[in-house]
């Protein structure tokens, strides 16, 4: 038996599993457009295991902001219940951050106060500055750190956005086509970061992509939508080990499978 | 000569200047010829003695004896150079308007008489009448103070109570619709009667002419507010003090800078009346008791530093908001 010190002590020093699990059930979402309602998300179930990789594939428009949005806890579904880790989600929290579709700094911070802002928002700062030299190293703009946003790429925008999220040590992080905006190179380089990075701390991961070769690259396994509202239509684990390769046989082969569960399988240029 | 490599042969001589500085020596002459009309001509004047005419004359020699030794050192000191470079027209501009203002009033009397006024006299009014003058400055200044910065912290307060609160938007919105746009100087006659005193009274008007802008700028800043900036600091873990303090205000700041400075300008029209019908002092006041006893130059004297007094403010204003909204690209330049 554990008396109660030790069960004390082993709350305090050693955490929960790094990674939260996600359980979305039955959730249908609408919005209120001209007075009509439209219907974004039709009964949607999803789980994500601790320290899971899930990308989520759909066509533009079809609901997955909207789907990262109730999991962020900013809104409450329409209908079903999201949970993570069994305990239902009421609202947003710092354990589940979010990397925006667009970066959206604030203008009057500099990179180094926006990236600050979780630690600010919670009475952390003072204690725990080093945390964000350390995330702004890691998206490469610790020379930046004093740099406006306006002064800013589209690229590097977008990875101070990464770091703002980073330096809240998420256990559920939600990305919402993160790389979109950076340039191919830039690109591949950060999804090996991400990868490194996931791999390190362990926690989970929800990632909104446009980009087929991406999910699978990155993923562990690739959920599918239809067109809006959106319903899952595929479920694709991907067993393959890191550091994958995007010329790996097996990689190309589920590349060609996924497209055409997209409607564009035998497309040519 | 040749003419190939403009850049390698221009950029150090425009460095340095040239080798004079012909609109200085410009300047020079029309200050001369400022000092020349001031001296030369006899005074018209047949009420009053002017007793300033020879220390004018005396003044803008000096001033062109002055340009013409910078025409010639100026282009040598960089950093002078660097000021004065590109104000020649301007003092040529200023010496000519003195030749002229001294001609057409003191020396031939082509404008009205008593109505306008040569520089001698207004000379005359800063070195006989300094202590009132000042004292009407610091006077209106104090009210100014007083009631702008009232109206400014009570305006910014509903403006924010405006775009964060609907609860307090029920109740403060209509009557902002209602009493908002009514001109501040309409609650005259009945503020010097509610007030005790005739300075709360104008304290008051001016928060009242202050607040309007400052509260519509505000609320409207607030309302502007991108929903994303909130969404970003929620899913951080900011609460809802963190969301009014460290993203609405600072998002909305912009706008309240233009509330500032709308609050400011009609602070100085509420200013001037108040102090005119009400306040027995201040330069509104200085204006109106110089009108009683027909003292133009007085008049004058009070308006050109009235002009000052304002645009020092204005100018306050701005080097305040650029050190706040340093953060802004392209702002305006005063
Ligand atoms: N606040 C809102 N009010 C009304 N309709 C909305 C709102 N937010 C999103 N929608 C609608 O919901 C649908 C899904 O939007 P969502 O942003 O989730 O799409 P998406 O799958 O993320 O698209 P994309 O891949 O282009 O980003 C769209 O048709 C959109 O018009
Ligand atoms: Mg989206």
């Amino acid at each position: 038996m554990v008396n109660a010190a030790t069960l004390d002590r082993s709350l305090l020093s050693a955490p929960l599993a790094p990674g939260a699990a996600l359980d979305v059930r039955g959730v249908s979402h609408h919005y209120q457009l001209k007075g009509a309602p439209l219907p974004v998300l039709d009964n949607v179930s999803l789980t994500a295991a601790p320290g899971e990789f899930v990308a989520l594939l759909g066509p533009s428009g079809c609901g997955k902001s909207t789907l990262l949005r109730l999991v962020a806890g900013l809104e409450p579904p329409t209908q079903g219940e999201l949970s993570v880790d069994g305990a239902p989600i009421t609202g947003p929290d710092p354990s589940r951050v979010v990397v925006f579709q667009d970066p959206t700094l604030y203008p009057w911070r500099t990179v180094w106060r926006n990236a600050a802002l979780g630690l600010e928002a919670r009475g952390l700062l003072r204690s725990q500055r080093s945390r964000v030299d350390a995330a702004l190293e890691l998206v490469g703009l610790n020379g930046f750190a004093d740099a406006y946003p306006h002064q800013l790429s589209g690229g590097m925008a977008q990875r101070a956005a990464l770091a703002r999220a980073l330096v809240n040590e998420p256990r559920l992080l939600i990305l919402d086509e993160p790389l979109g905006k950076l340039d191919s190179l830039t690109r591949i380089a950060m999804q090996g970061e991400l990868v490194r990075l996931w791999q390190r701390e362990g926690f989970t991961t929800l990632l909104v992509t446009h980009d087929v070769e991406e999910a699978l690259l990155l993923a562990t396994r690739v959920v599918v939508f239809s067109p809006r509202p959106a319903r899952i239509t595929a479920e694709i684990p991907v067993d393959l080990a890191y550091p994958r390769h995007r010329d790996d046989a097996r990689l190309v082969k589920l590349r060609r499978e996924v497209l055409a569960l997209l409607g564009v399988g035998d497309a040519t240029v | 000569m040749s003419h190939s490599l403009p850049f390698a042969r221009e950029a150090p001589l425009a460095f340095r200047g040239p080798a004079l500085w012909w609109s200085g020596l410009l300047a020079a002459s029309a200050w001369a010829l400022a000092a020349f009309v001031t001296h030369h001509f006899p005074d018209q004047s047949e009420i009053v003695e002017w007793t300033q005419t020879g220390h004018i004359a005396v003044a803008q020699g000096a001033i062109a004896v002055t340009f013409l030794v910078l025409a010639v050192t100026a282009p040598l000191i960089p950093p002078l150079w660097r000021r004065i470079q590109g104000l020649g027209p301007w003092f040529v501009a200023l010496g000519l308007f003195f030749a002229t203002w001294q001609a057409v009033t003191a020396k031939f009397s082509l404008l009205p008489m008593p109505f306008f006024v040569p520089p001698q006299q207004l000379v005359e009014v800063y070195l006989d009448d300094w202590a009132r003058l000042g004292e009407s400055v610091l006077a209106s200044l104090w009210l100014l103070a007083r009631g702008y910065v009232l109206g400014s912290a009570v305006g910014f307060a509903v403006g924010i109570g405006l775009g964060w609160s609907p609860r307090f938007g029920y109740w403060a919105h209509p009557v902002m619709r209602l009493v908002g746009p009514l001109p501040a100087t309409a609650w005259l006659p009945l503020a010097f009667f509610l007030f005790p005193s005739s300075a709360s009274a104008s304290t008051f008007l001016i928060a009242l002419a202050t607040g309007f802008p400052v509260a519509v700028l505000t609320w409207s800043g607030v309302a502007s507010v991108n929903p994303d900036f909130y969404d970003v600091a929620r899913t951080l873990g900011a609460k809802p003090r963190f969301l009014v303090l460290k993203v609405a205000i600072p998002a909305a700041l912009p706008h309240v800078f233009v509330g500032l400075f709308m609050g400011l300008g009609a602070s100085f029209a509420v200013l001037v009346v108040a102090e005119m019908l009400g306040v027995r002092s201040g330069l509104g006041w200085y204006l109106s008791w110089a009108q009683g006893w027909a003292a133009y130059g007085n008049m004058y004297a009070a308006l050109l530093v009235m002009a000052l007094m304002c645009s020092g403010l204005i100018t306050l204003l701005f080097q305040a908001r650029d050190r706040l909204l340093s953060w802004q690209k392209g702002v305006v330049k005063w």
